[in-house]
């Protein structure tokens, strides 16, 4: 009878080492931080892997939020399509994406609202040095096609890499697939033609090591290839289909109830803000020698220039006989202004 | 050669393993982990002992779909509780999603079936001796079940230790519920062991993967060791 109270006891004393060791982990982590009564606002931000994946949304954007708002971000890193699911289901505040088809399709349904343009860079075609298919300094048409041509005619290796997500940057892709006379869906089949399925950072790294070629946002190939983690060379990087524009588009409350409809506002406020687009011309310059994204206000601001033009052309919605940030429609209790210009400026 | 980054790794993440943020990470694994245990303890237990000493029609098929349950791989239900949790969904009002407290509760779904078979079993492996011993001896039934409960302790504990470990060796629902998310001094950040590891790897820093990995690796040996000392002390 002894032993068995023993050995129930020991399980009592073991169970009581899980509660303590769970309780004290508790204490532990939050208490060095803050008691559940001082726990900070959260927002969640929807947001597409080329931006998160160059550290710029943690480092930065979430620091200057807590100080300065005691606001705590929480960004989930998804494509710019499961940014938007995650959204429709509720899941997000806000979300910050780069592919205008999927946002003014968003905003059509409902979902978005006041939507603000606040960086921009550039996509580039990236591949091996010896570049074999030989586009190196070609427009972005001529380079697909090349590639299409070297890829048919070398069936049993690997000469695309897409990431095939429904992010922003796969959308872009698809998109110049089509300008350059390929369907992608059609591309796809074929044997040279690879698809990762999944963030940039892995499908750069993906394709660095099967020495192919891929579509990259700037920011995040720069921070792979200084890092020493991709040996790959930029082969296209003119045109002006190639700019790369970022947006946030704030929830609708009147769609998605118990937002965080005014919190959001604030994030878009700060990032078009003079403090927000100085911290973004800032980050990357001093590890890279350049910035990984260059803000888009003073540009817009200045309303002229090829850059300008490009902004408005990839990334305004036509309004009428404007090309706006966010047309009329999508607004709602808007606390800043909106950008928009006469459509002749990018129609001549 | 090609082992250089390797061995250049390992030397680094000896460096890392004392790092406050690769500390932080490990405590929340252990922390969400533990909680997931616990829920799924307290529930589990009492059914099993429920389910394991009483014999009804159908018993047969009640634990064949236990079994099934287990191998349920992890990203079924980080789909599945996706799709619960998202605030709009059908349990979306309990504001799980991308919390520490929705990887716990996926977690504790996921090994409930794991504690309910070892108990259920080592109920059952004891059951008939020991409760006709104490019948014998003059217990009543209540009585005679409480002995057999008090002897499958040893099983109890490893239902527990094997339960913890997958649990805290999961990825699916970490990630898929949890989102990895992670801001520095935050209070709401879900990043544990497993998805740190992936997100690091994929990121090709591979020193702080490895890094953590060894911290990974390092619970799940211990409490695998200590389960084996108390199971021979309990013997």
């Amino acid at each position: 009878m002894i032993a068995v109270n023993k050995r129930a006891g020991i399980l009592l004393m073991l169970v009581l080492l899980l509660v303590g060791v769970s309780y004290g982990c508790i204490g532990g982590t939050n208490g060095s931080t803050a008691t559940p009564a001082e726990k900070p606002k959260v927002l969640t931000i929807s947001t597409t892997t080329s931006l998160y994946d160059t550290g710029i949304l943690e480092n930065v954007v979430a620091q200057a939020f807590k100080e300065k708002y005691n606001i705590e971000l929480r960004f989930i890193p998804k494509g710019t399509g499961g940014a938007i699911l995650d959204a429709k289901n509720g899941a997000s505040d806000a979300i910050l994406v780069h592919a205008l088809s999927k946002e003014q399709a968003f905003m059509e349904e409902g979902y978005g609202v006041n939507r603000k343009v606040f960086a921009y860079n550039f996509f580039v075609i990236v591949g091996p040095k010896d570049d074999p298919a030989g586009i190196r300094g070609l427009s972005v048409s001529e380079a697909l096609q090349k590639i299409v041509e070297y890829g048919r005619s070398h069936p049993d290796r690997l000469v695309w890499v897409s990431r095939d997500d429904g992010s922003g940057t796969n959308t872009k892709e698809i998109a110049l697939w089509k300008s350059a006379g390929f369907d992608f869906e059609e591309l796809k089949n074929e044997s040279w033609f690879g698809t990762t399925g999944s963030g940039m950072g892995n499908t750069l790294l993906y394709t660095s090591e099967r020495k192919a070629y891929t579509l990259s946002d700037i920011g995040t190939y720069l921070k792979y290839q200084k890092e020493g983690k991709i040996d790959l060379d930029v082969l296209v990087d003119k045109g002006e289909e190639l700019i790369n524009v970022y947006a946030i588009i704030i929830i609708n409350p009147n769609k998605i109830p118990d937002k965080d409809f005014e919190d959001a506002m604030l994030l878009a406020e700060w990032l078009t803000s003079e403090e927000g687009q100085k911290a973004i011309a800032e980050y990357g310059k001093d590890e890279f020698g350049r910035p990984l994204f260059y803000p888009a206000v003073p540009v817009l601001e200045k309303k002229e220039g090829d850059v300008f033009r490009w902004i408005l052309k990839y990334g305004f919605m036509k309004d009428g006989d404007k090309y706006t940030e966010c047309p009329e429609k999508f607004r709602y209790k808007a606390t800043y202004d909106f950008f928009e210009f006469p459509a002749s400026v990018v129609e001549g | 050669m090609a082992w250089d980054y390797i061995i250049q790794g390992f030397s680094e993440a000896v460096h890392l393993i004392t790092d406050p943020y690769v500390i932080e990470i490990a405590l929340r694994s252990i922390k969400v982990s533990g909680i997931a245990t616990l829920m799924a303890v307290v529930w589990s237990l009492p059914l099993s002992v429920l389910f394991g000493l009483r014999d009804f029609p159908g018993k047969w098929l009640f634990k064949s779909l236990i079994n099934g349950f287990m191998g349920i791989p992890t990203v079924i239900w980080g789909l599945v509780l996706y799709l619960m949790f998202v605030p709009l969904g059908p349990l979306g009002s309990f504001g799980l999603l991308y919390t520490e407290m929705g990887i716990s509760v996926g977690q504790a779904l996921l090994i409930t079936p794991i504690i309910m078979s070892i108990v259920i079993s080592s109920l059952e492996s004891i059951e008939g001796e020991i409760r006709e011993l104490a019948l014998t001896l003059g217990a009543d039934e209540l009585r005679a079940s409480f002995q057999v409960v008090r002897e499958s302790v040893g099983g109890i504990v490893l239902a527990v230790i094997a339960a913890f470990n997958r649990a805290i060796s999961e990825l699916g629902i970490a990630l898929m519920i949890g989102g990895n998310v992670y801001v520095k001094g935050g209070v709401y950040n879900t990043r544990v062991l497993t998805t740190a590891i992936q997100m690091y790897t994929v990121r090709a820093e591979v020193s702080i993967a490895i890094a953590l990995g060894i911290i990974l690796l390092a619970i799940v040996l211990t409490v695998n060791l200590l389960s084996n000392l108390v199971r021979k002390w309990l013997a």
